[in-house]
């Protein structure tokens, strides 16, 4: 029997205007696998993906109600401390996001945070990072570099290491290839599944067959419900929902 | 074979009457130029280029002029305005556009631009009158028995607290300054994508952290644009300064001394330029003071041009 790593228990969320943008999502993430939350433009799934860092938070207004349980607690309640969730359960957004500093210092940024400061631990950590992230043997005559002297997909393949540097138990993607050209997308669907064997992965994407490449279970979500949620291969060769199946096979979308 | 492009004429009637009207702006600039540089010239013949910039005389009875005094009230007003007003402006910056709720953004910012729209006379009968007397009766008596007693930083706060001084201008201006350096730093600030700051949030960063980490080395070039175009402000403002600086030149340590500054000398002197070469030697300084204004404005314009080298988030 697989563990889980997070399960989602009649998650509804209220964003600031009184949208109700998740109505009763109930989920089991199971851990060292590939989910995919797949779904139509504004059916809630990146909203659902950034409940699980609390990435809701830093707006004034919005609202959960329901619990999302990771490690034996409730990381909706209000004693939660964001910044160690944060550094366990890690991001990776739409667009690369470097920061304007190296290419070292991306990566060892969380790590400072977290006050490593000695210089031989950060470099041997930085470096295990951009090994992961299949991103070391390109930068690393260059690590002092700008980062954004890397291309798009070097850039992303950087986040990702940024995020992974601080030893994160589940990685979110919002729709990480979304602004990638073709090859790199491919690096980084590879690098995905490669990944799941040290981390969960949660991937929001727009793209069906990225999902049923890379994913293990996948949720399908519309106007703000969960509407199946199973093995991926189930999902995609026999759906036991009609929506689901119209949806998989481009029929609305 | 695409047919002959036929323009029609009010179109061109259109272009012209335009394009006129931003030639008035090119020559305007140009004559302001010509003329500075034409009155200014008997001035710029008898004291020459380093000779006006070096001497710290200014007697219109023996008809000797120097513009060093005046360059000397302009540089520590505008210094201390800038030293007083940076980080309060960043301050108000940092918490309009990173701290405060979102229903408190909107009326602060307004509150902001309300206050640049003060007009300057208005800020300067309000030092003279307000400012002044406590400065004179608490804060300087305070300064002068705190920091006056160190050594080497004593000098700059000798003599008898007055209120009509460096001192006093260089807050005025900088009250003056900092609606301004504070809207165009919190435009500046806005630049950062939403995605990069909740990137560092991601990992596991503080809001402080995030401001420090990200935003402000994402804004720096265009914060120092901004901090350019205050400092041509602070350099160009007369009002303010001239009610209470005391229009004295002379040149010395304490802050607590009257002095000039180039605006504040032609607005008081003009009326009394009773020969042509106190006339040229008031125009040479306007002059400068136009040269340098532009230097200043070319150098923040291209700095707030070019907020970022090379970004992915575009």
């Amino acid at each position: 029997m697989m563990e889980v790593e997070i399960e989602v228990k009649d998650l509804n969320f209220y964003y600031a205007g009184g949208v109700h943008a998740l109505k009763d999502i109930n989920l089991k993430v199971y851990r060292n696998t590939v989910t995919a939350l797949i779904g139509p433009s504004g059916c809630g799934k990146t909203t659902l993906l950034r409940c699980f860092n609390r990435m809701h938070d830093l707006y004034h207004g919005n609202r959960y109600t329901g619990q999302i349980i990771f490690k034996g607690r409730d990381i909706l309640g209000k004693d939660v401390d964001l910044i160690d969730l944060r550094s366990r359960i890690g991001m990776v957004f739409q667009k690369p996001t470097p920061f304007p500093m190296s290419i070292f210092d991306n990566i060892a940024y969380g790590l400072r945070l977290r006050g490593i400061k000695k210089r031989t631990e950060l470099s041997e950590r930085v470096e295990r990072a951009l090994r992961q992230a299949a991103l070391w043997d390109e930068v690393k005559d260059k690590l002092h570099a700008s980062a954004y002297e890397l291309s798009g997909g070097q850039q992303q393949r950087l986040v990702i290491a940024r995020a992974l540097a601080v030893e994160p138990e589940v990685l979110l993607f919002d729709e990480p290839t979304s602004a990638l050209d073709p090859i790199s997308t491919a690096k980084i669907e590879e690098l995905a599944v490669a990944l799941k064997k040290d981390v969960t992965v949660i991937i929001v994407t727009h793209n069906m067959q990225q999902a049923a490449r890379i994913s293990d279970w996948t949720g399908f979500l519309m106007l703000g419900e969960l509407i199946e949620y199973d093995r991926t291969e189930k999902i995609f060769t026999n759906p036991s929902k009609k929506l689901t199946e119209d949806y998989i096979t481009g029929r609305f979308g | 074979m695409l047919p002959e492009l036929k323009r029609d004429p009010v179109d061109l009637i259109f272009s012209a009457l335009t394009g006129l009207a931003s030639l008035t702006v090119v020559v305007i600039v140009m004559g302001l130029f010509v003329v500075l540089l034409l009155e200014s010239y008997p001035a710029i013949e008898r004291f020459g280029v380093v000779g006006f910039l070096t001497s710290t005389d200014w007697d219109p009875v023996r008809e000797s002029f120097g513009a060093l005094t005046s360059l000397y009230g302009t540089a520590v007003t505008t210094i201390l305005a800038l030293l007083f007003a940076i980080p309060v402006a960043l301050g108000i910056a940092v918490f309009v556009t990173e701290v405060a709720p979102g229903f408190l953004r909107g009326p602060i910012g307004v509150a902001i631009e309300l206050l640049a729209a003060i007009p300057s006379i208005i800020y300067g009968m309000w030092g003279l009158f307000t400012v002044a007397p406590i400065m004179a009766e608490y804060i300087e008596p305070f300064l002068q028995s705190t920091l006056g007693r160190l050594p080497i930083l004593g000098v700059l706060f000798e003599g008898t607290p007055m209120g009509i001084d460096l001192l006093t201008a260089g807050l005025v201006l900088s009250i003056m300054i900092i609606p301004f350096t504070a809207s165009i730093a919190r435009d500046a600030f806005n630049l950062t994508p939403p995605i990069v700051k909740e990137s560092a949030y991601a990992v596991g960063a503080t809001k402080w952290e995030v401001i420090k980490d990200v935003v402000l080395p994402y804004s720096k070039k265009a914060v120092f644009g901004g901090v350019v175009l205050s400092l041509g402000r602070a350099l160009g403002e007369t009002m303010a300064v001239a009610f209470v600086l005391g229009n004295n030149h002379q040149i010395t340590t304490s802050l607590f001394d009257a002095a000039a500054t180039i605006t504040v000398t032609l607005a008081n002197e003009f009326t009394e330029a009773d020969s042509d070469i106190y006339l040229a030697s008031l125009f040479y300084l306007a002059l400068i003071l136009f040269a340098f204004s532009f230097v200043l404005l070319a150098v923040a314009k291209f700095l707030l041009l070019k907020p970022q080298e090379k970004g992915v988030n575009r």
